[in-house]
């Protein structure tokens, strides 16, 4: 663990600075560079904190340096209360990390989410991941109102816009216009299968330049969605990076199958998580062991890691997994 | 009523050689009347699309009708009122994440599209709301509009 660090001020406190521009690159941050690179890049999720500590925020990036190449900041994730994905970016952006902030249509309105993304292109953050949202109803205030003002494909078109022509929907003009690289996810796994392909179609087409999808459990699913995707020509319009995340035991992965909309576990991953002596252990080799199968499927760009409270055992994972080669990911610890 | 809506989804073909050969009968009727009445009806119009919409579709009267880019499915009855195809939570029945006892709007929109002649304007993009339209009626205002055009 590096926080001592932190705390005696190693870390100094500096805006992120943006690279310099770079031809045919949309944003001036390390996490496109990585991908236009062409080198297979890794993505953490990191789970903002129910605190005003923002040593947390540190400590938990802190466990992903020289394995990941960006952060993620949930927006409020499954609904419930935390950290907002704003600030926990802007914090993660003075140190020098490439965060991707997350907006969830969820809890904003179109003014609301305008004005962020401003903000977090003032504060250097040069990634965002559009996203609907978990409904209210499956976090821990079932009775806020729901906004959703946009979806995640509106919000695309929305970013897109400030982007490239630089004004607000309304038209009124905006002097220096963030300049994001647009993210956004799909699930390969949610019925009617047949149509998945054509929704991720139509969020490339309104401006996605990248997808992290949910998580990946069944690799021959995701191996027919992926070499559909490469069919229709979708793999040279955006780089994709599957997503995939530890199972801390049977129960729990019984428990997400059942309680979290959308996440699709096939009865080989229980067979294997009940007839381990270290459940947890073996969730992590069988996410270890997904990253792997991940790397290999045609079309892909690298990987999103889901580790909820398992975001220590990240780096190990990433390491035994050798999809990041020779190849170091930028870390704060090279830099100060 | 869940149950007509259901019926529209699973007939899109047949509400869309309705819809095609009524819409433009009753957008040339209400320029007529508005010309006329000079909106003076307009209330009575909005009530009976109301009426009638609210039957068929479950429509929630947003003002910003796209059913026939829909497969006949209102995606105002989404309870994310998502309006470019499903979200990430769609149970494995094709059942609503929220209300577990409703099909996914998007999945009776998509089943409904397949079996239309024009199954690709699903795939127009649509953008958000204008809720400026809400409670008004989308076919005086595409009455309205046409005529400013012609």
């Amino acid at each position: 663990m590096t926080i001592p660090e932190i705390n005696n001020q190693t870390y100094t406190f500096h805006p992120g600075e943006l690279l310099p521009e770079l031809e045919g690159h949309i944003s001036r941050g390390r996490f496109e560079r990585v991908l236009r690179n062409g080198d297979f890049a890794v993505t953490a999720e990191l789970a903002p904190p129910d605190s005003t500590d923002r040593n947390e925020v540190f400590e938990q990036a802190a466990l992903f340096d020289g394995f990941v190449d960006a952060i993620n900041a949930t927006d409020g994730s499954g609904a419930n209360c935390h950290m907002s994905s704003v600030v926990v970016c802007a914090l993660l952006s003075y140190i020098g990390y490439s965060p991707i902030m997350q907006i969830s249509c969820r809890d904003k309105n179109r003014i609301a989410i305008q004005g962020d993304l401003l903000g977090a292109g003032a504060l250097s953050i040069c990634n965002v991941l559009a996203l609907t949202g978990d409904d209210v109803s499956a976090g821990d205030h079932p009775e806020a109102k729901r906004v959703f003002d946009l979806d995640s494909i509106s919000l695309i078109t929305l970013i897109k816009k400030i982007r490239d022509e630089g004004s607000f929907l309304s038209g009124r003009k905006i002097t220096n216009p963030p300049q994001m690289f647009v993210g956004t996810s799909i699930n390969p796994f949610v019925p009617p299968v047949e149509s998945r392909i054509l929704q991720l179609e139509k969020k490339i087409n309104a401006g996605a330049n990248f997808i992290q999808t949910q998580y990946c459990f069944d690799m021959p699913m995701l191996k027919d969605f992926m070499s559909k995707t490469v069919d229709k020509g979708l793999t040279e319009k955006a780089f994709f990076l599957p997503g995939v995340g530890t199972l801390a035991s049977s129960r729990t992965a019984r428990w997400i199958k059942n309680n979290v909309p959308g996440v699709h576990i096939p009865d080989s991953i229980f067979k294997r998580l009940e007839g381990a002596e270290d459940q947890k252990k073996e969730g992590q080799k069988i996410c270890t062991e997904l990253m792997q199968e991940v790397k290999e499927i045609e079309g892909v760009s690298g990987v999103h890691i889901m580790a909820y409270k398992q975001e220590e055992c990240v780096a190990q994972m990433v390491k035994e997994s050798g999809v990041l080669g020779n190849r170091k990911p930028w870390s704060p610890k090279d830099e100060y | 009523m869940y149950r007509a809506r259901l019926f529209a989804s699973k007939h899109a073909r047949a509400y869309e050689v309705i819809y095609n050969a009524t819409s433009p009968v009753i957008l040339s009727t209400l320029r007529v009347i508005n010309k006329i009445t000079k909106g003076r009806l307009d209330r009575p119009i909005t009530w009976s699309e109301k009426i009638i919409k609210g039957f068929l579709f479950d429509c929630q009267m947003c003002g910003n009708c796209v059913l026939s880019s829909t497969g006949m499915a209102c995606p105002m009855n989404c309870p994310k009122t998502l309006r470019n195809g499903p979200c990430g939570g769609v149970r494995e029945n094709g059942n609503c994440e929220v209300k577990p006892e409703m099909k996914c709007v998007w999945v009776e929109a998509w089943s409904g599209s397949s079996k239309m002649k024009n199954n690709l304007a699903i795939q127009e993009i649509q953008f958000a709301v204008n809720h400026t339209h809400k409670g008004s009626s989308a076919w005086i205002r595409l009455a309205k509009e046409n005529k400013q055009i012609t």
